[in-house]
């Protein structure tokens, strides 16, 4: 027998943002408690009221730096929204399709090649030192050029779309600033064979790796919930830019079904603990306790019917069938999800680059102004929701943003509890390797840690001390 | 005096003059730049915010409000000059909130433009006195951000002498002075959206904001995307 310990996994790594995991050993090493905890705070709700309207995508896309596009163009649907547009002229919607297609190819690129790859490749007990993005290039030069190159990929359409790489300002309420012209068009179809040659094999890679580690797979952070994400209205396929809600359960029943995203706030309820700066959105019909839903790729396949591309919609059966069509829950799996949609997005760029509208003028539509948006996405990460009230003056009197990471935060709680009792409980000697396997279980859900901090004011923030021995010495609350 | 032109130097170059012609008039004539923010054309000659410092003869004067004389000597852009005019740009970006990333007048905003000019990478000597001032959003078509004025006096000189209104003017002392609208806010002032003080140069920063044009400009076809301010004075030297 031991003494109590307190384990700490601070920072985690390879992720976006800053956050930390906490894991208490009781004496006889059995894990009592594992949390993740999101240790920064941004604050953006609260800081964006008072500022006009047209500047909201612009300011709040700086959330993150990984995926701007996300919150740029969630923003921008909301602010369409205030300023009373319904539907955006084809070359509008469709240059914002575009720019969404690369944000999401090169997010996913990033997330499997730079961060997560060195798990898969080298094993999560690898010494930590190889676990990077310069051991895979030196162990696999022409993997790792892939990376760079489909990333770069990715990010040249976003600036063809936006103006810029990161931060840029294409979309603006009601549409669009510039069309795609046809040089720029020419030079990305040279290149799309090629990005979807390799998106074929990134997405055997990682559906090798799945099917190849199956028992792994199955008891590695893999546990029965809820998913949901937006899907397309008319026929229930995988839409990353525009659709309505819908929720299944655990065997795939539907929760929410075919839900205008505009009423989120009739389905959806966030809560907060004293422990995170992260808010815990759960499904209201389920409560609190069982409400609690994943967002993301995998979750994207669960919910999806079919996809509209024919590549991606062959992996996308392949991967349902693995369970017999019922609900995959198994967070390795996110992997191979994230691979077909990088397929998904390489094939609806070529459908997009072949449209005229691209090279249409009619950027920008208008309408009756209105005091209140919402815009709904699908982010790498998951489901992206922004909400926004706008007063005559056209300034922000409310704002609530609900980001892919905090629909994940129970999911990955669950998931970094699941891996500590498997793999901790009862080691007496707990080495770096298994601390990794935490980290692995949170790097599968690519969370953005610097996205999802803003409950300023709603959070009743506790502190807790421990003596030596992990016993409770005091406690110290700030109520909300 | 004369009518006759006579010529003077500005960095060694001869540069012609006709008589009355302050020493920038006569240097944008000649296609050289001399840096300034709070002159524009159109508009009377201030001398407020000293960043067309020049040294003509020795002295430092205002190139804006100068007037050349024959045989001056006139240093421009010597190191020594510059360096004063970066420090004064850095106070500037220090006095106010200057958040290049996410104002509307990002790529068009000549302050901007003026710290990549005098290569003003960051700033970095002087502490920031982050005003948090209201912004004044009554008008249906015009805001005001004053967190980013510069008081370069623009506003309150075309809105009196060209639009014929009174807008705008200075309230405060020292530092504390900043621009003020002659109202309780803008909606209760004549402030149209066609005045010559709300037009889109007349402001050299994001402070007076058109409401519903912010960032309709792409990235590639702002003002100052594809070349240096004082490029347009510049090329007609060749």
């Amino acid at each position: 027998m031991t003494e109590p310990r307190l384990i700490e996994i601070s920072p985690v790594t390879r992720v976006e943002g800053h956050g930390k995991v906490t894991i208490h050993l009781d004496r006889d090493n059995n894990v009592e408690e594992a949390r993740l905890h999101i240790v920064e705070f941004r604050g953006f709700e609260r800081f964006i009221r008072g500022r006009l309207l047209w500047e909201v995508p612009v300011i709040v896309q700086r959330l993150c730096g990984i995926c701007p596009v996300s919150h740029h163009l969630a923003a921008a649907k909301a602010m369409d929204q205030i300023v009373g547009v319904d539907v955006l002229p084809p070359t509008a919607e469709k240059m914002r399709r575009l720019m969404h297609y690369g944000q999401v190819m090169q997010s996913h690129v990033l997330h499997f090649f730079h961060l997560s790859a060195p798990d898969l490749l080298f094993g999560f007990d690898a010494p930590a030192a190889r676990r990077n993005i310069f051991e895979v290039l030196k162990e696999n030069p022409e993997l790792g050029r892939r990376a760079v190159m489909m990333r770069k990929f990715g990010q040249d359409v976003i600036e063809a779309t936006a103006g810029k790489k990161i931060h840029g300002t294409g979309a603006i309420p009601g549409g669009i600033n510039r069309n795609l012209p046809i040089a720029m068009r020419d030079r990305f179809l040279t290149q799309i064979d090629e990005m979807q040659d390799w998106a074929q094999d990134a997405l055997k890679l990682a559906r090798d790796y799945t099917l190849d580690h199956a028992d792994l797979v199955k008891s590695f952070g893999a546990f029965p919930s809820s998913h949901m994400s937006l899907v397309r209205e008319k026929d229930g396929a995988l839409d990353l830019y525009h659709g309505v809600m819908r929720a299944i359960d655990a065997q795939g029943e539907p929760i929410i079904s075919g839900l205008n995203y505009n009423d989120y706030h009739t389905v959806l309820t966030e809560d907060v603990r004293s422990w995170s700066y992260m808010k815990f959105p759960f499904i209201q019909a389920l409560g609190p306790v069982d409400g609690w839903y994943r967002v993301g790729p995998l979750s994207r396949m669960n919910t999806a019917a079919f996809i509209d591309t024919p590549l991606a919609n062959l992996a996308h059966k392949e991967l349902r069938n693995a369970t017999g069509g019922l609900p995959n829950h198994t967070t390795l799996t996110t992997h191979w999800a994230r691979m077909i949609e990088v397929l998904h997005c390489v094939e609806k760029i070529r459908e997009l680059l072949n449209d005229d509208d691209l090279q249409g003028s009619d950027l920008v539509a208008k309408g009756d102004r209105r005091h209140e948006g919402v815009g709904v996405i699908e982010a790498p990460r998951g489901n992206l929701i922004h909400h926004y009230k706008v007063d005559e003056n056209d300034q922000v009197t409310f704002c609530n943003l609900i980001v892919s990471t905090t629909h994940n935060n129970e999911g990955m709680n669950r998931a970094v509890k699941d891996v500590a009792v498997k793999h901790l409980s009862g080691q007496e000697k707990i080495t770096e390797g298994m601390l990794n396997h935490i980290e692995v279980a949170i790097r599968a859900y690519d969370p953005c840690l610097s996205c999802a901090t803003h409950a300023l004011g709603q959070m009743p923030l506790q502190v807790e001390l421990f003596d030596a021995n992990g016993g409770l010495l005091d406690t110290a609350a700030q109520s909300a | 005096m004369s009518d006759t032109g006579f010529t003077f130097t500005i960095d060694g170059l001869p540069v012609q003059a006709k008589p009355g012609q302050t020493i920038m008039e006569a240097a944008d004539d000649a296609g050289v730049y001399i840096p300034r923010l709070c002159d524009h054309e159109g508009l009377r000659h201030q001398g407020g915010c000293r960043v067309c410092t020049v040294k003509a003869s020795g002295r430092s004067v205002a190139a804006c409000t100068q007037p050349a004389t024959p045989d001056l000597v006139v240093e421009n852009e010597s190191e020594h000059i510059n360096s004063m005019r970066r420090d004064l740009v850095e106070m500037l970006f220090h006095e106010g909130n200057h958040l290049c990333p996410i104002c509307e007048a990002s790529g068009n905003c000549e302050l901007q433009a003026m710290a990549y000019r005098l290569d003003m990478t960051q700033p970095t000597k002087f502490p920031y006195l982050e005003p948090c001032r209201a912004l004044d959003a009554s008008h249906p078509d015009i805001a005001l951000d004053t967190n980013r004025c510069i008081s370069c006096g623009r506003c309150i000189r075309a809105s009196q002498d060209v639009d014929g209104k009174g807008i705008f003017g200075y309230v405060g002392r020292g530092i504390h002075r900043r621009v003020a609208v002659n109202g309780v806010d803008l909606a209760h002032t004549d402030a149209a959206v066609t005045d010559d003080a709300i037009s889109a140069d007349v402001c050299p920063v994001g402070c007076i904001i058109r409401k519903r044009v912010g960032f309709s400009k792409p990235i590639g076809s702002r003002e100052f995307d594809d070349g240096l301010i004082g490029q347009k004075i510049e090329s007609k030297r060749k």
